[in-house]
Formats: structure tokens, sequence, C-alpha cells
């Protein structure tokens, strides 16, 4: 019953929003240019499915690329700033400061400074897009860390990297997780930011210029649709790794 | 009389904390000398550095001037020897109770095998009461449950020395006298040398062979008082003539240190 409910509960929801969607192009009578209705999208994913496919692919790992050289510099940074308040106070300014930065703006900088190399620019720029949070959590996970949790193991002589791996990895997980998930879907935005900007590009964002210069306005919706639907499932994804390893963080209901 | 050899020897231990405004002296040459198996509890008033003793004694932290002794050596450094326990019990959320138990074996328990280790653990869950729920997440158990796991994990190695660092003054009063007993019993079946920091006074009479009362910041040893109820006893003890005469005194010492009271010519000058 509750695993039905789970399943259903979204599907349902999603059917509805689809539903409303549908309705409201039919009764505004939009043309395709305006607001294209659900029931156009399934033609123009049809004609271009094998493009999907590799595009779909080409996005994918390139966001999945981005996400993780986030994860590895995220982590790094997290740690040290974790760790020495010194550090701390002098990268916040500069992390601050440059997740500020449009990454628009950087799409044509990037792509000037290294022409050609398009694959390694959108992964650079899903990469300076989503590693921001997953520093921020995992050093606030690592200075809150309580002066306790290091003494029960520092007072029998343990080292600073038995305490790391043993207390403060593990405890700042649920953080990590956390922030993660925000991150994935920031990636996505920044690998399609350089697909549609990039005048090479090519993944999911370049399919949506092609269908913008060509006037095919349901492909455009076809490709935003395709896009939802892989964030989801990268989602899902990390939500999934999360259960495996922080579901402890998870209390039971009542 | 001769002094019996000190387990734990604090000598002229002098200390102070570097802040912005300068350094802020907490211990004031306090000396305290604890024999082998003793029992002593530490109480004073508020923030006079009842915790920095703690660090001290466990290596922690290096005293500015004075030195700690335990067990004829001059503590440099953290030992293995030492269990702490802390009124946050600090277990591992992502841990079973068993496994938070047998952490400290993680670290020093690399000549026992891994079968004596659980064993060792599960023994001494049965002995604060704690059977049957080894398997459980700490977030499963109440207050009372938590800091009985996190004494057995203080002593799962074997210390020589306990430090309790105020242990049940996050407990309601019930729970409190619980694990008081519990503490009692661990006594009897472990053998180790033992500092309770506590602001419980009924606590340091109920549990303690000798109480010593540091004074206001920077915290020097006031007064030291010698238990006078019997080793081996109960709660109803403490509503007897004999502790309320002990816990009156240590009132007024109490308000001594925290300059509410002027000291009592009467009262036995510490050392």
């Amino acid at each position: 019953m509750t695993r039905l409910r789970k399943i259903a509960v979204p599907a349902l929801t999603m059917a509805l929003f689809l539903a409303g969607w549908e309705w409201l192009v039919w009764v505004n009578g939009w043309p395709t240019y305006k607001m294209a209705a659900p029931s156009d999208l399934w033609p123009a994913f049809w004609k271009f499915r094998w493009l999907f496919l590799d595009y779909g692919w080409q996005t994918l790992w390139r966001t999945v690329a981005g996400l993780a050289l986030a994860i590895v510099v995220g982590v790094a940074l997290g740690m040290v700033m974790g760790f020495s308040r010194t550090v701390r106070d002098g990268l916040y300014p500069l992390l601050v400061g440059f997740n500020a930065i449009p990454k628009a703006t950087v799409v044509p900088i990037l792509a000037l400074m290294f022409v050609g190399q398009h694959d390694m620019n959108t992964i650079l720029v899903a990469f300076m897009i989503s590693f921001f949070p997953i520093a921020v959590s995992v050093s606030i996970g690592l200075s809150t860390l309580e002066p306790e949790y290091r003494d029960i193991l520092r007072s029998l002589g343990a080292s600073q990297m038995t305490v790391f791996w043993k207390i403060a990895l593990p405890k700042t997980l649920p953080e990590f997780f956390g922030a993660l998930k925000v991150a994935v879907t920031l990636a996505f935005i920044g690998t399609n930011l350089m697909e549609i900007v990039s005048p090479h590009g090519r993944g999911l964002g370049a399919l949506f210029d092609s269908g913008k210069i060509s006037s095919d306005y349901p492909l455009m919706f076809a490709v935003l649709i395709v896009l939802a639907l892989l964030g989801i499932v990268l989602y899902y994804v990390v939500v999934a790794l999360e259960r495996t390893f922080a579901g402890w963080a998870e209390r039971s209901p009542g | 009389m001769t002094p019996t050899p000190a387990h734990i020897e604090l000598r002229a231990i002098t200390h102070a904390y570097r802040t912005d405004a300068g350094p802020l002296p907490v211990l004031d040459n306090l000396s305290i000398r604890m024999a082998e198996g003793s029992f002593t509890a530490v109480v004073g008033p508020s923030g006079c550095g009842k915790s920095t003793l703690t660090r001290l004694i466990a290596g922690l932290m290096r005293p500015d001037e004075g030195q700690v002794w335990l067990g004829g050596k001059m503590v440099t450094a953290p030992r293995p020897t030492v269990g702490m326990a802390f009124q946050n019990p600090v277990l591992l959320e992502w841990r079973t109770i068993l496994r938070n138990v047998m952490l400290p074996l993680e670290i020093v328990g690399a000549r026992m095998a891994k079968a004596d280790q659980e064993t060792r653990a599960r023994d001494l869950l049965a002995l604060v009461g704690l059977e049957g729920f080894e398997d459980k997440r700490p977030s499963e158990l109440s207050g009372g449950m938590r800091q009985r796991a996190s004494l057995c994990r203080a002593l799962v190695h074997r210390p020589e020395v306990l430090i309790l660092d105020e242990p049940f003054g996050a407990l309601d009063a019930f729970t409190r006298e619980d694990l008081w007993q519990t503490m009692a019993r661990l006594r009897v079946e472990e053998k180790f040398t033992a500092v309770l920091i506590t602001h419980d006074l009924r606590e340091s009479v109920f549990l303690a062979d000798t109480i010593v009362v540091l004074s206001g910041r920077p915290a020097r040893a006031q007064y030291v008082m010698d238990n006078a109820l019997p080793r081996d006893r109960t709660l109803d003890d403490l509503y007897g003539h004999a502790a309320t005469d002990m816990l009156a005194i240590l009132r007024h010492q109490i308000q001594v240190a925290q300059g509410r009271a002027p000291a009592d010519a009467n009262a036995r000058a510490a050392q």
C-alpha cells in the first residue's frame, strides 16, 4: 500500500500537471510558437529520437563529469576550510564572490580561453556552478563538530586522520548529501548554459538552440521535458546513494 | 602519616586561556593527589576551569605551569589508559550501540581478538542494564540509556583512569539516581581511578571518596573533604545525618568560592 502510494502519488501529480497544461493551451487556442501542448511534443520527440538519445547521453555524461569534479574540489575545499579557521576566513569572500558571478558571463570567456574544447568547457561550467554548496556544507559540517567527538578518540592517542575517517567524515555525510541534491540540478543548468550559448555546442542544449533557429517550437519544449526527466533521474540517484551511506540520519517516523 | 603513592597527581598547575582580551587565568597553583582506585569528585562554581582540568589529566592539553603525573609518569600527550565520558554522550549515530561501545578498541585494542572485543562490550552493556539494546541505534535510546552506553565506551578498553565530565548533568533527577547506582556497580566490577567533575553535591557525596571544592576563577583547591559515609552506601544514606552535615559544609564552601559567603574560620583549610 505505502509502496503503491509512493509511486502513484507523484505519477498522478505529474499526469494532472500535463493535463492542466494541455487544457490551458487548448482552451486558449494558442499556436505552438506561443506555447506547445504536451500532445505536440511526442511527434517532435519521435522525429528526433536518435538525436535525443545521442545528445541526451552527451549532456548526461558532461553533467556527471562536472559534478564529479565539483565533489572532489568541493570536498577538498570544505575540508581545509572546516579544519582551519584562517583558511576559512581567507577563502570565504573569494568563494562567495566567485559564486555571485553569473555563469552565463563565464561561458564566452571559457570559449575564448579554450577554443574548441567543447567537452572540457562544458564540464568546467557545470563544475563552477555546482561546487560551492558542496564546499560550504562540508566546511560547516566539519567546523561544527562538537569537541567531545574529537576528544573521545584524541584522548586515546588517535591521530587527526583517524578522527577524520571514523567520526568527522561520516558525521558530515548528511550535510554533504543535502548539498549534493542542490548541486546535481545546478550542474545541469551549467551544462546546458554552455551547450546553448556556445556557437558549436552539442548536447541537448544545442538541440534546443537548433529548435529555436528552425522555429521548431515543439522541439524546444520536448528538449525541456527531457532535461527535466534527466534531472529527476540524477536527483534520485543521489537520493539512493544517500539512503545507502547516510540512511542512519533519517529518523524512523513516530 | 605517610601518604599513599598517588596514582594521579596534579602538581602546582597554573593555566590561562589565550583570549583576544589577553590571557584569562583559569587554574592557579592547583594541586590534587588521587590514590590508585580512588574516586575523586571535583565541585566548584560555574566556569571555574573544571573541564580544563579533565583535558589536562587526559593529556589533551599541556598546562602553562606545573605537571600532571599519572601512574608515576609525567603526562605529556594523550595515553590509551584513559577513558572519558561527557555530559553529551556523543554516541555515533551511524553505529549500533555495540559498535559504539567497541569504538575505543579500534584504536587501542589491536592485541585483543575481535570476538573477545565483542564479548567485552556485551558484558559491559549487560552490567549497566542495556542487554538487548546492542543492535539499536543511539537515536532509539532514552537519554539515560545513551549515557549508560557512553560509560561502557569509556570503560571498554579497561582504562586505569576514568574521567567523568558531568556525565549525569543533563538527566532528570530519577534517571540520575539510577545512573549513580550503575556507576557504583561499575566501580565494584571494574578497576579504575575515577575523577568526576560535577555540579551536584549529592552526586559527589554518593559517589566519591574525596571531594575537592575549587575556588572561583582562577581555581585552586579551596577545600578537600574525605567522605564520611561507609564505602558501600545506598541512596537512603544521602538523607542521613552524616550526609546532611557534609552537604551543608560543601554548600557553604561553594558559596565561599562564589564570593557570596566569608570563609568560615572553623572550616578545615585545604591541605
